[in-house]
Formats: C-alpha cells, structure tokens, sequence
C-alpha cells in the first residue's frame, strides 16, 4: 500500500494523464453504447468529474475536489489555472481572423450585458430573500457574475465573511450548471456559430463553465467562446465595486 | 521542431497575462482583465500570418495541434477539481442566485446573437445545426 502511495504521489500528474484518459474513454464507450452519440462523451465526462469532485470535496473537507485525495493530487495541477488557460489558447490555433470581426462588437456587448444582467438577477435574489444591506446585496449580485466578483467585490466593500463566502457559493453554482446546462439548451439558444459563442461566453462569462460546457456542445466553438469569457471577470471585478454597488446604495 | 510550436503558445500566453495583469492594475481591478483572450489574439495573428510560418507548420504547428487536442482531458480534470461540495453547501440562496443569472443568460444568447448577423449569414448558420 505504501509502495503504491509513494508511486502515485511521486508521479501524480502522469497518474491525473492515466485517471482522466479512463474517464473519457468510459464516458465514449457509455455515450456510444446507451445513448447512440445524442449525449456527447465529453459531456459525461465532464459530469462524472464533477460527481467525483463532490464525493471527494465531501470526504475530504477540502476545497479542489478530487484533487485533496493524495493519490489524484496530479488532477489538481492537470486541471488547474495554468493548464487550462494553455490550452484554451492552443485551441485559437487555426481560428480565422474574419470570424472574430464579424461578432466583434456584438462580443464586446455581450461581456457587459453579461456582467450586468447577472448581477441585477443575483442583487434581486438576494433582496428577495431579506437583505437590506448595500454590501450584502451587492456581493451576492457579483457573486452570480462570478465565483471570482463575489469575493473581490465583497472584500473591496467591506462585506461579512458569510456573505463572501454565499457569493462564492452562487458562482459556483453558475460555473457548474452552465457545464452541465450548455450542451442541453444549445439547439434551443442557435449555439451553433462562431458568432453565437462568442456571445454566448461574453454573457456566461465563468472560463470554466464556458469551456466545459462549449467543450460538450462542440469543441469548435470553444475559442471563440472562451475570447470573449476571459474578458468577463475583469469586466466584473471593474463594475462590481464601482459603479454597481454605487448604484445599490444608492437605493439602500 | 515540435518545441518550435509550444514555445509560440507559451510565449503568446506569457505576453497575453502581463498585458492583462497591466491592464488589471491600469484600471485597479484585482483580476487580469482578459490575458487568455489577448493571447488568443497572437495565436491567431500568428497563424494567420506568413512571417510565422516556420513556427505554425509542419512539426512546430503539431506542437500547438497537442495542446489544442489535450484541451478536453484538461477540462474533464477541471470539473473534478471544482468545490462541487461548497456549491450544494451554499444552500437555497446561492442556488437561486446562480440557477436565474444562468437561465436569464442563456436567454439572452439568441437575442445578442442577432447584432452581429446579418439576414443571409442568418440562413447559412441554420444549416450548420443539421
């Protein structure tokens, strides 16, 4: 047992390469067998990571999932910032110069559309369910813009912990569900251009969430989503704290 | 040389984050605003460009083709390091928050996806659905 922790702790990125090729090749054989492809493999994939990274979360107390399990502690690096970014910017290699001009300015007002509306969903969410406060209502309006808003909004504004903390709670909750809703609601939404992803991760805005669930609908969209998700954050953490909670207190 | 490639990607995502993080500090904002998307930006001006051919083709342009290639299985191991646990911990309030701003987004996809398509474009892309 401890020849094998030692193995698999030593090399745990390469044991993260070997743990995530099983998953997806489980996931294929399951989309093709019981689903004959209407469900795609990287969709199940995807959710199966995300059950495992409950199980593993609960068990575990930690805060990354399957990763705070020693032996999967490869997962963690694997499908960290770092990596992820990497590779969503190898996936703009081939992407024509033309597609990107034509929803260029529809791209640019998607991501402030995005940021706003979300926030406004969340803020009345919140009003809704008692709070009073303009640093509450606000960080949890950002919270729903993002995992990331939430806190930085709330920490800049002087928000309890508690609230910081639910805020980070309903970003995660977004980034989750647009992974699992993506590739369920695309025919519904015309997800299935260039232009409309580019959209479409200007108003999700979470990277995770846009590339998981762009990555389960058709991974030729993932660029053009992700270009324009990656600009949603920084677009939130501006608002939040300025000019939206500005306009909170304004009524509070 | 397949590190020909990866090095074009890694320099294009080192360049893309320090503007980024400029542009974070620029505006006092404690996030990098954008640094993957202006890295994907040189990735596609470069591609797009003959001066880079030598670092875009061949065995080089393979080396870009891997990462691009290894992005699913990177996100499969991402879903398996979200804090899945802290959302359903969240209780109804951060369900609520997150499932709306979620459902008004997604909403919202046809009806900005208009702006930037004329009524042609409009045909070609429903063909694409089939």
């Amino acid at each position: 047992m401890e020849l094998i922790e030692t193995v698999f702790v030593r090399n745990n990125l390469i044991v993260a390469f070997a743990v995530v090729g099983v998953t997806i090749w489980f996931s294929y054989l399951i989309a093709n067998k019981f689903t004959h492809g209407r469900i795609h493999g990287s969709a199940i994939a995807i959710a199966l990571g995300l059950v495992a990274a409950y199980f593993g979360g609960v068990a575990t107390g930690g805060n990354t999932g399957v990763a705070d399990i020693a032996l999967l502690g490869g997962i963690g690096l694997m499908g960290g910032g770092m990596m992820r970014d990497f590779a969503i910017v190898a996936t703009a290699f081939g992407v024509q110069l033309a597609e990107l001009k034509k929803a260029g300015i529809a791209g640019v007002i998607s991501i402030f559309a995005g940021v706003i509306v979300s926030f406004l969903v969340g803020a009345i969410i919140a009003i809704l369910f008692g709070y009073t406060d303009a640093a509450d209502i606000t960080t949890i309006g950002a919270g729903a813009v993002t995992y990331i808003v939430g806190p930085v909004t709330g920490e800049a504004i002087g928000a309890s912990n508690a609230v910081i903390t639910l805020s980070v709670a309903a970003g995660l909750v977004k980034s989750i569900l647009v992974m699992i809703g993506t590739p369920l609601v695309a025919k519904y939404i015309g997800l299935n251009n260039p232009q409309s992803a580019m959209v479409f991760g200007g108003l999700m805005g979470t990277t995770s969430g846009v590339a998981a669930g762009l990555a389960a609908t058709d991974p030729k969209l993932v660029p053009y989503g992700a270009m324009t998700a990656t600009f949603y954050t920084g677009v939130g953490c501006l608002l939040g704290p300025s000019i939206l909670f500005f306009i909170v207190s304004g009524i509070y | 040389m397949i590190v020909y490639g990866v090095a074009l990607l890694s320099a294009c995502l080192i360049v893309g984050m320090l503007i980024g993080e400029a542009l974070g500090i620029a505006l006092n904002v404690e996030a990098n605003v954008g640094g993957v998307g202006i890295a994907m930006l040189f990735l596609v001006f470069a591609s797009n460009s003959e001066k880079f051919k030598s670092l875009t083709e061949g065995a080089a342009g393979s080396g870009i083709k891997f990462w691009s290639a290894m992005y699913i299985p990177i996100v499969v191991a991402m879903a398996a390091r979200q804090n899945v646990a802290a959302a359903v911990d969240g209780g109804m309030l951060a369900l609520s928050a997150g499932v709306a701003a979620v459902v008004v987004s997604f909403a919202l996809v046809p009806v900005l996806s208009k702006l930037g398509n004329g009524p042609i474009e409009d045909e070609n892309d429903g063909q694409g659905a089939i």
